[in-house]
Parts: structure tokens; sequence; C-alpha cells
């Protein structure tokens, strides 16, 4: 017996095989996917958030529609679902969870941090979110600023487009882009230089 | 159709005791007032899906909930931003 042919494995490929015999879908087409999904990362999502504090029509067109930021960078979008940009500004500060399931903006951010899946991360977040980022992440929102907290619970799929720290001015993008960390694109911190 | 600004409530329904569903309103807002923020486009309908059974497209809101209307708190101003289905949302 071999410990590696599992159910689930024969299970995959008579699958995989009947969606190619029936052409539904490419052996190609499954590669480019999961290419595109291994390949995606919050380095992505770093990325567009370095290019819109330098840009301010790339910024615009980020927010009006993320799908069309993302394609502008080569970030593969084809059969994603619609991506949303949150703005943090001085008045608003956006919190991103998925209290039914784990809907995350896979395409930009890759795979989910192991918390955002958690039961206790999806209750707090929608019940008493200063408290959690206060107590889990030591990210403290002013009494002064609105917490927006963003419940991702159908079609669309969203990421926070952080506030660019002070002390990063004249940085280039690969550089600005390397102080956006996943967490700061969840709104559960925020960048400093 | 409902228009940006407009107020809704969420109906205060719930279909999960008569059977089985796939429902993408958090059961926290049912029957709570808020103020639609924008139409996010036309989806299809979640509920059948789920099922295998055609699927209408139905429009989706992004609809702005007070915290406060939910879970009282000291900061009133604080708010719920939530993607809800337009046949789940009625004129107060």
């Amino acid at each position: 017996m071999d410990l590696l042919e599992t159910d689930g494995e024969r299970l995959l490929t008579a699958v995989r095989a009947l969606l190619e015999r029936k052409g539904v879908v490419s052996a190609a087409e499954i590669a480019e996917r999961r290419a595109a999904t291994d390949n995606a990362s919050p380095g992505q999502g770093a990325k567009m958030v370095a290019k819109a504090w330098l840009e301010p029509d790339f910024k615009a067109l980020m927010l009006a529609d993320g799908t069309k930021a993302a394609e502008a960078l080569d970030i593969p979008m084809r059969g994603m679902p619609p991506l949303g940009v949150l703005e943090q500004t001085p008045e608003v500060h956006n919190l991103v969870v998925c209290t039914l399931c784990s809907c995350y903006p896979r395409a930009v951010l890759g795979y989910p941090p192991f918390w955002y899946k958690s039961a206790a991360y999806r209750a707090r977040a929608i019940r008493d979110p200063r408290e959690l980022l206060a107590s889990e992440w030591k990210t403290v929102v002013p009494d002064s600023v609105k917490l927006r907290v963003v419940d991702s619970t159908a079609d669309y799929r969203w990421m926070v487009l952080p506030m660019r720290p002070t002390g990063t001015e004249g940085w280039d993008a690969a550089r600005l882009a390397s102080i956006v960390r996943e967490g700061d694109m969840i709104g559960v911190t925020v960048p400093s230089a | 159709m409902f228009a940006p600004g407009e107020r809704v409530r969420v109906k205060d329904q719930w279909p999960e005791q008569h059977g089985p569903v796939h429902i993408r309103t958090p059961y926290y807002v049912r029957g709570v007032e808020g103020e639609v923020v924008r139409h996010l486009g036309d989806f299809a309908n979640p509920e059948d899906l789920a099922f295998a059974r055609p699927a209408a497209k139905l429009p989706l809101y992004h609809v702005r909930f007070r915290k406060d209307r939910i879970w009282p708190e000291k900061q009133p101003d604080d708010e719920l931003l939530i993607e809800i289905f337009g046949h789940w949302l009625e004129k107060p």
C-alpha cells in the first residue's frame, strides 16, 4: 500500500481527467490557475499599495476598481471575484473580516494567515474590534477615528489601502512596498517607516 | 433597486429554522436598519448556487450599519459595512 496514494488523491485525478475529457477545463488552464494561486502573496498587494502612494491616478483607479488596478500590475485576476479596496484615512480605519467563512482577497494577498479563519478572530472582529486590535496587535485606533468593520459576506473580496507613513519621503516603489505587511492590508496593523 | 443613501432594514427572517439553507446574510443584522452605500453589481443567488439549482442574478449592495444598533459601545459612530443581497432588504 502506497501511503501517498490516498482516496482523495485518486478522486482528484479522476475528476481532473473527466473535466478535461468533457472539455470543461483543460490541463493547461488548471496548471495556470495553480501557478497563479501559488504565486499570489502579500508582496503583490504591497506593490499595489506602493504604486498608489506614488501615483494619484493609480490610487484613484485602485479605489474605483481594484481588479483593474491589480491587472495593471500583471496580477492574474481572471476568474477571481471582484476586488474592492478600502482606503484608510485620518477619519476612518477599516478592518476586514469574513464572519461567515474565510473570504479573503487571495489573488492579491495569497493564502490568508491562520488566525484570519479562526472563530475567535471572526467573532471578536465584529463584536469588539477595538479591543481585538489593541490586545492582539497593539493597534490602538484613536477615539476620534471611526472604526469600520467590513464583513466580507458575498461576492467581493476586500483589501485595505493603508496610509503612507511619515518618514518615507523620497522612497521608491520597491522600498515602499517592503514595509507593507499583510496585516496592514487587512487592517489589523498599520505600516511604519 | 435601492439608491445610495436610502434607509433599509434587513428582513427579520430565519429560513434556517425550516430546513437546509445557504445564506450570506449574517444573523446579527437580521431586523436591523442600515443605509445603502452603493450597488456592487448583480451576482448569482448563493442560496440557489449552493444547492446546484438555477440561480438568478440578484443585486448586491454594500450596506452600512451603525455599530450601536447592534452592540451598543462607547463608540457610537463606529460602523459595519456588509454585502447584502437585495431580496434581504426592505424599506423600514
